[in-house]
């Protein structure tokens, strides 16, 4: 079956009891055994729910993997990945990756003596080099935010294998619907299923996603133990927003590259990260481990001041002011002010966020709406009268 | 853009000289995916939310006894009791009333609850209702047998007769009602015929679009002054809420809301909620949803075990030319007959398939598919299922909004050769 077809119905058999074609939401939180230690497969609800059973069926169907956990957010599902470090061990990450990421590894796994090394994961050769004799595990984000820098994740997974080195891809921006990580190689798939999985702004939720049941059975560990599992009511939602995500993500996609070329055209724009235009240094590679589009974030920098861009982001009409992404609202923010504020400042600088940075979460608006609205708003904050 | 009258409501465009092609223009400056998204809803939000919440309140407070006499006295529009109105309930029906054309819209239990909602307020005893005879067989059951008690006299004619409909009219006939497209045959009304029948003798028009939507269909633009949905069908879209939707003017509505406060038919804070999250992929649905039904229709047309295939969007079908005149497309809804079986030969074909399920409903993401006799007409006469049309061979299905080929696939495999 294609993958529209699967993301709606695996996982998602009819309840047995009552032939309910939607599933019951199982919002116990313990499971009463018939005699004392004999669970009839749930025994209580941070172990195992049936409710999220059924969304780790489909999310994990959809990835290509064996088995997958549904976590509380998209920091715990990362955070339940680094459980598997030890102390001593060492982290080697991308530069393009999410502020929250880059937090949880600078300053909570460090307490953990957990070390940490950020390198440009499309450069491939110094990426390989900064991998040390104590390295466990490689973390990826493609496409990455905010420079929406594509990392060629064969390539990475190549590197990862010979070193012995678990590699966790954060899938969020991609969604499965455009990238299968496990299919090029990647050991653990990462999503914040806030964004495209559940796709309505209403659900905190994370995933993670292998294709072998050891290390499974390890990261299982890991959640029910700290207990970071998502609740009966967002994975409800998730399974819903999931039934949709296939139409979603193409037509978002669809809509980013006209909203792109716009952008490119733009004489107010310096420059358009989006890894769908053949100007991108990742062009070649999205090409190739992308299906059906390049997503729908961007971000491009307007040829003005931190002050102009701030005035942007909150004169759009349509596009609302607000961190996240992947729904069906379109989002805009500024990553200097926002969604990167966790950086250092001198890493923000040394990894490209100019403080005319403007990222844009595309939702499922008409695209002609959206256009209007980014030109009407370049207008306003550069003081330049001219709208066409 | 959410300033839905200036987009939404202009009259419908007359182009007699070419239909279809004034169908396009209208398709390709429509966007009702930004009004299925923001239509109705604020832009700043309680709590800065991007979602509304879900009021699950009961009941409003009153800061003081003043503010209670305020609130009669002045006419002040604010909640006051669940049964009355819910904030989640005022951006759905905002959102719906958008994406129509329609001045207001007012949300329901469920579709029944709504086609009842304008049943019982717009009749009273000695008045006179007339409907096409294609339709849903609770709305039929509940002119005859309930309607009735309250001395309301129910005519049926022939669907789409409109000289029969214009005979049966007298001085007591209060309203006209169809489906369009109806059920399971998926007839098409002439709705410009329709509502001016309507128009012509001061009796107000009701149709239940429930199989088109407002993505195909939209009633107001001819005239019709009541459309009903079953909203849990394509509108909440994902089989997992009940609701129902009655649209039009304020003035058409007002004994309909004035009824519904009193008689309390309404929706559930979660239900609502999950139609307004249903209809933010509205149109990315339907266009599945359309693209599915017209592809299995071609399909089964072409195969040689099926007897007969009803879908508005083929050339074969009756109302063809209508549909194509005015509707935008022809939703997911497919019934066929199933050459020379009996009841027995045409549940196997039924129960072979893999990917609809077995159940009755229609307009979720998953398809569904059903045998009219067992699931709707299983006690009905056989004389009136075959004035009905409702034959022991035919079969409809919903089809959902999976992968084209993995449905065709699968109807392959269960028809055999």
């Amino acid at each position: 079956m294609k993958f529209r077809t699967r993301a709606i119905h695996v996982g998602n058999a009819p309840d047995k009891e009552t032939g309910a074609v939607v599933q019951p939401i199982h919002m116990a939180s313990t499971f009463v055994m018939p005699a004392a230690g004999e669970p009839t497969g749930y025994d209580y609800s941070r172990s195992g729910n049936p409710t999220r059973t059924a969304v780790e069926v489909t999310i994990a169907e959809l990835e290509e993997g064996c088995a997958a956990l549904a976590l509380a957010s998209g920091m715990s599902a990362t955070h339940a990945a680094m459980l598997l470090l030890e102390s001593g061990d060492h982290v080697l990450a991308g530069t393009d990756i999410y502020g929250g990421t880059y937090r949880l590894l600078h300053n909570i796994l460090n307490r953990s003596g957990v070390a940490v090394t950020l390198a440009d994961s499309t450069e491939l050769a110094k990426f390989e080099a900064a991998i040390r004799p104590e390295t466990k595990m490689i973390w990826i984000e493609s496409p990455g935010n905010p420079l929406m820098s594509v990392t060629d994740i064969a390539a990475v997974a190549e590197i990862a294998k010979k070193h012995g080195v678990l590699l966790g891809v954060d899938n969020t921006l991609a969604s499965p619907v455009l990238t299968r990580p496990l299919t090029l190689g990647a050991d653990i798939v990462m999503h914040s299923a806030t964004k495209y999985l559940s796709g309505h702004s209403d659900v905190l939720g994370g995933a993670l996603v292998v294709k072998d049941q050891e290390l499974f059975d390890r990261l299982y560990f890991g959640v029910n133990a700290t207990g970071a599992v998502m609740s009966p009511m967002s994975c409800f939602l998730t399974t819903r927003g999931i039934k949709t995500l296939e139409l979603r993500v193409l037509e978002q996609s669809r809509t980013t590259m006209k909203l792109a070329e716009f952008l490119v055209e733009h004489p107010l724009v310096a420059k358009v990260n989006y890894p769908g235009l053949a100007i991108h240094p990742g062009h070649e590679i999205a090409k190739r481990q992308m299906t059906g589009g390049f997503g729908a974030m961007l971000s491009f920098e307007l040829d003005g001041n931190f002050e102009q861009a701030k005035k942007l982001v909150e004169s759009t009409k349509l596009f609302q002011l607000a961190v996240s992404l992947g729904a069906v609202e379109s989002l805009i923010e500024q990553p200097a002010s926002m969604s990167h504020a966790s950086y250092a400042a001198e890493d923000r600088a040394a990894h490209g966020i100019s403080d005319g940075l403007v990222r844009l979460s595309v939702g499922l608006e008409h695209v002609d709406d959206l256009k209007n609205d980014l030109e009407k708003a370049i207008a306003i904050a550069t003081g330049e009268s001219k709208v066409s | 853009m959410t300033t839905t009258e200036t987009k939404l409501n202009s009259p419908k465009e007359k182009n007699t000289a070419d239909q279809s092609q004034a169908n396009a223009d209208k398709s390709a400056t429509r966007k009702l995916s930004t009004d299925a998204v923001h239509a109705g809803e604020a832009r700043q939000k309680p709590g800065d939310a991007i979602t509304d919440p879900v009021f699950c309140a009961s009941t409003y407070t009153f800061a003081d006894s003043q503010s209670i006499i305020d609130f009669i006295e002045q006419g002040q529009v604010r909640e006051e009791y669940g049964r009355y109105g819910n904030p989640g309930e005022k951006v759905v029906e905002a959102k719906l009333a958008a994406l129509e054309g329609a001045e207001e819209g007012l949300l329901y239990a469920s579709g029944m609850a709504a086609i009842v909602g304008v049943f019982m307020s717009v009749l009273n005893a000695g008045d006179e209702v007339i409907f096409f005879d294609e339709c849903y067989h609770r709305s039929r059951e509940f002119c005859y047998k309930h309607l009735a008690r309250f001395g309301v006299t129910t005519h049926q004619v022939k669907t789409g007769d409109f000289d029969a409909m214009a005979d049966a009219i007298n001085e007591n006939t209060r309203l006209l009602v169809s489906e369009s497209p109806t059920n399971p045959h998926l007839s098409v009304i002439d709705l410009e015929k329709f509502a001016n029948l309507g128009k012509k003798y001061q009796i107000d028009s009701m149709i239940d679009a429930t199989l088109a939507t407002p993505f195909n269909l939209r009633p107001i633009e001819f005239g019709v002054d009541y459309v009903a949905h079953s909203a849990t069908k394509y509108l909440g879209g994902h089989n997992d809420l009940l609701a129902g939707v009655v649209l039009g003017s304020r003035e058409k509505l007002a004994p309909v809301r004035n009824l519904r406060g009193v008689t309390g038919g309404i929706n559930h804070p979660h239900s609502m909620y999950l139609l307004s999250r249903g209809l933010k992929t509205f149109e990315l649905r339907m266009q599945r949803h359309n693209a599915n039904g017209q592809a299995v229709a071609e399909f089964l047309e072409s195969h040689p075990r099926v007897e007969r295939v009803y879908y508005p969007g083929l050339e074969s079908h009756r109302d063809h030319a209508i549909a194509k005149s005015q509707m935008h497309g022809f939703g997911g809804l497919v019934t066929f007959l199933i050459k020379d079986a009996d009841w027995r030969a045409t549940a196997d074909v039924v129960d072979r398939v893999k990917i609809a399920r077995i159940a009755p409903s229609l307009g979720g993401v998953e398809s569904l598919i059903e045998q009219p006799l067992l699931m709707s007409y299983y006690e009905a006469a056989p004389e009136d299922r075959q004035r009905w049309g409702i034959y022991d061979n035919m079969i409809r299905m919903s089809c959902g909004i999976e992968n084209t080929g993995d449905l065709i696939e699968d109807l392959n495999q269960a028809l055999g050769s």
